[in-house]
């Protein structure tokens, strides 16, 4: 069971660590080798400015993976505080619950799109935006959750022994609450890696300069009719397989904890 | 039923309120400059005393709730304004895009479901198979998959290599409106709506299965697998129309992401319609024609929810009797 999460797991943070080890620099321009193919000295092939496509891809998953971890961090912190405030009084629920539906209300890629054309795009906007679009799914979860635990008998006993809010919140809630918001963030992880590089893609995201695989996969439309296939095949596989092996370690993972399984069907919309 | 449809009535309005006076007080916080937005490279040309008469003119020295009743009640005359890239009115440029969106999105959705529910189906009825291991990891391959790196490799191999399907655009090229027939519409439809129906089918998909195993477990399946029923038989007796409401009501439900896909494989295929739409404006800084497009995908999902909905009240007999959702 171990070993089934261990594995994916360790390969991946290999190829995170691998990348923080290539210096930016070594994405130099060198027109006398543009636009070649794959070969073994450039498995990935160049760019059309002599490029090496293989150190910009790993350079592009390592911008992902760290506003990936950043903005899952934040909305699952985001969905905690906001399923807390939740828990104080009806009125704050009423408040917490119809600002969920507001959200979801909206295709999830237009409200990004609102949102980083609002902040002007960079990175600052993708990180808010993404902050704010995947908070919805994991604040009905932990509010669920909040709801069922606030009724328990010792929950309610040390209410009336005048414990304040926080330290119940601190004392009974987030020891149950830490498994879901362990599994609320490995879920919501591949899906703000995915936004990110679809945003990036259309052109709010991060700007042209950044190493991001939705620039390059941008930039590569200009190239496929000339039948630069690589331009646009290996950084997507590449971002593909990164989230599969991903995948493979929270979905081991999520059975470890053996919690129950009405995060998916919620986090996947 | 009426008072159904009436309560859902009202919920509608009241969520066009509330995405409408969000998004308008979002953009009224942004750094843009109506101004400069609509004037543009001419903005050196205009002096501060030009510049406030059009502030005056368009009513920006009012506050911003001001503002916001001005747009709210010219919205509910129809008049959406003038796009600012189009150079005409916001209705026309929408009207004229939500047709194309509307095929590849109809294309889109009516593949995916019957595909899902035939390869769901499949998958639950032989469960534990090499079939059902082969269905469930090109699923959860797909789920992971970015939507427009997909369109890219269907335009590399299906428009350069092969040069089946054009390149883009939701008509040929060189021809005037009227001589668009319907068949070129959907032939330029058919590469983005592949993209988008081959990943749609993952969840509808997965959502079968899921059910479909669920009621494979039930008593009454024992009972008639007792009585010597199997595979085919079994499933159409019994199989199919306890799953089917479930997964039609998913798939329903799935609009606001076809429509976020939309915009992507819209992007890819350069294919004229909202989503393209919404990427120019937000590009451009063309404020009336964004919140437009908002508004109707705001609707778009709406739309969807309350299908979903309203099916399980119309077909399930236990709902529509006051009982509860199974």
């Amino acid at each position: 069971m171990k070993r089934k999460w261990i594995i994916p797991l360790v390969i991946f943070i290999f190829i995170y660590i691998t990348s923080f080890l290539l210096d930016r620099n070594m994405i130099e321009i060198n027109l006398q080798i543009k636009n070649q193919a794959p070969s073994l000295l450039h498995l990935f092939g160049t760019d059309w400015l002599g490029r090496d496509m293989l150190i910009r891809t790993l350079k592009g998953l390592q911008l992902s993976i760290t506003i990936g971890i950043l903005t899952a961090m934040l909305s699952t912190f985001l969905g905690l505080l906001l399923s807390l405030v939740s828990s104080v009084n009806k009125t704050l629920d009423k408040i917490v619950t119809s600002f969920i539906d507001l959200f979801l209300s909206l295709p999830h890629l237009v409200t990004l799109i609102l949102i980083t054309f609002v902040l002007g795009g960079g990175l600052k906007g993708v990180v808010i935006g993404l902050m704010l679009t995947h908070w919805p799914a994991i604040t009905r979860v932990l509010r669920a959750e909040i709801l069922q635990l606030k009724e328990m008998p010792y929950v309610q006993l040390s209410k009336q022994l005048g414990k304040p809010l926080w330290w119940r919140a601190r004392h009974h809630l987030f020891p149950h609450l830490a498994p879901q918001l362990l599994v609320g963030f490995i879920l919501i992880f591949p899906h703000a890696i995915l936004h990110e590089a679809a945003i990036t893609f259309l052109g709010f995201g991060l700007s042209a300069e950044e190493p991001a695989i939705g620039i390059i996969l941008s930039e590569s439309m200009q190239y496929l009719s000339a039948g630069m296939w690589w331009l646009a095949f290996f950084p997507g596989l590449s971002l593909l397989m990164m989230i599969i092996i991903f995948q493979r370690f929270a979905n081991t993972l999520k059975d470890y904890f053996g919690r129950d399984r009405s995060y998916e069907q919620q986090v996947n919309d | 039923m009426i008072l159904f449809m009436m309560k859902k009535l009202i919920q509608l309005l009241t969520l066009l309120v509330a995405v409408s006076l969000l998004t308008f007080l979002l953009i009224s916080l942004s750094p843009i400059d109506p101004v400069r937005a609509y004037i543009g490279a001419d903005m050196l040309l205009i002096s501060p005393d030009q510049r406030e008469m059009i502030e005056a003119y368009w009513g920006l020295d009012q506050s911003v709730i001001i503002q916001y009743f001005h747009w709210i009640t010219s919205l509910l005359t129809g008049d959406f304004g003038t796009s600012l890239i189009h150079r005409v009115p916001v209705l026309e440029v929408v009207s004229d895009r939500f047709l194309s969106s509307f095929i590849l999105i109809a294309l889109a959705w009516i593949a995916s479901g019957l595909f899902g529910v035939v390869l769901g189906s499949l998958a639950a009825m032989k469960k534990g198979s090499w079939l059902d291991n082969l269905i469930k990891g090109y699923c959860y391959v797909l789920l992971s998959t970015p939507g427009f790196w997909l369109g890219l490799l269907l335009l590399m191999v299906f428009s350069v290599w092969l040069g089946i399907f054009p390149t883009g655009l939701s008509a040929p090229i060189g021809v005037t409106v009227t001589e668009i027939t319907f068949t070129d519409r959907v032939y330029h439809a058919v590469l983005p709506a592949a993209t988008l129906s081959i990943i749609g089918v993952a969840n509808v998909c997965l959502h079968t299965r899921e059910k479909l195993v669920d009621i494979l477990n039930t008593p009454y399946i024992l009972q008639a697998r007792a009585n010597g029923y199997t595979g085919y038989k079994l499933f159409f007796r019994h199989g199919l129309r306890n799953m089917l409401l479930p997964a039609i009501s998913v798939h329903f439900a799935s609009f606001g992401e076809l429509f976020g896909g939309a915009i992507l494989a819209e992007q890819v295929f350069s294919y004229p319609g909202l989503g393209e739409a919404i990427v120019d404006a937000g590009l451009n800084g063309d404020v009336p024609l964004f919140l437009a497009i908002v508004l109707i995908s705001a609707c778009f999902v709406f739309v969807g929810n309350w299908i979903a909905d309203t099916l399980y009240y119309v077909l399930d007999p236990r709902l529509r009797k006051g009982g509860t959702r199974s």
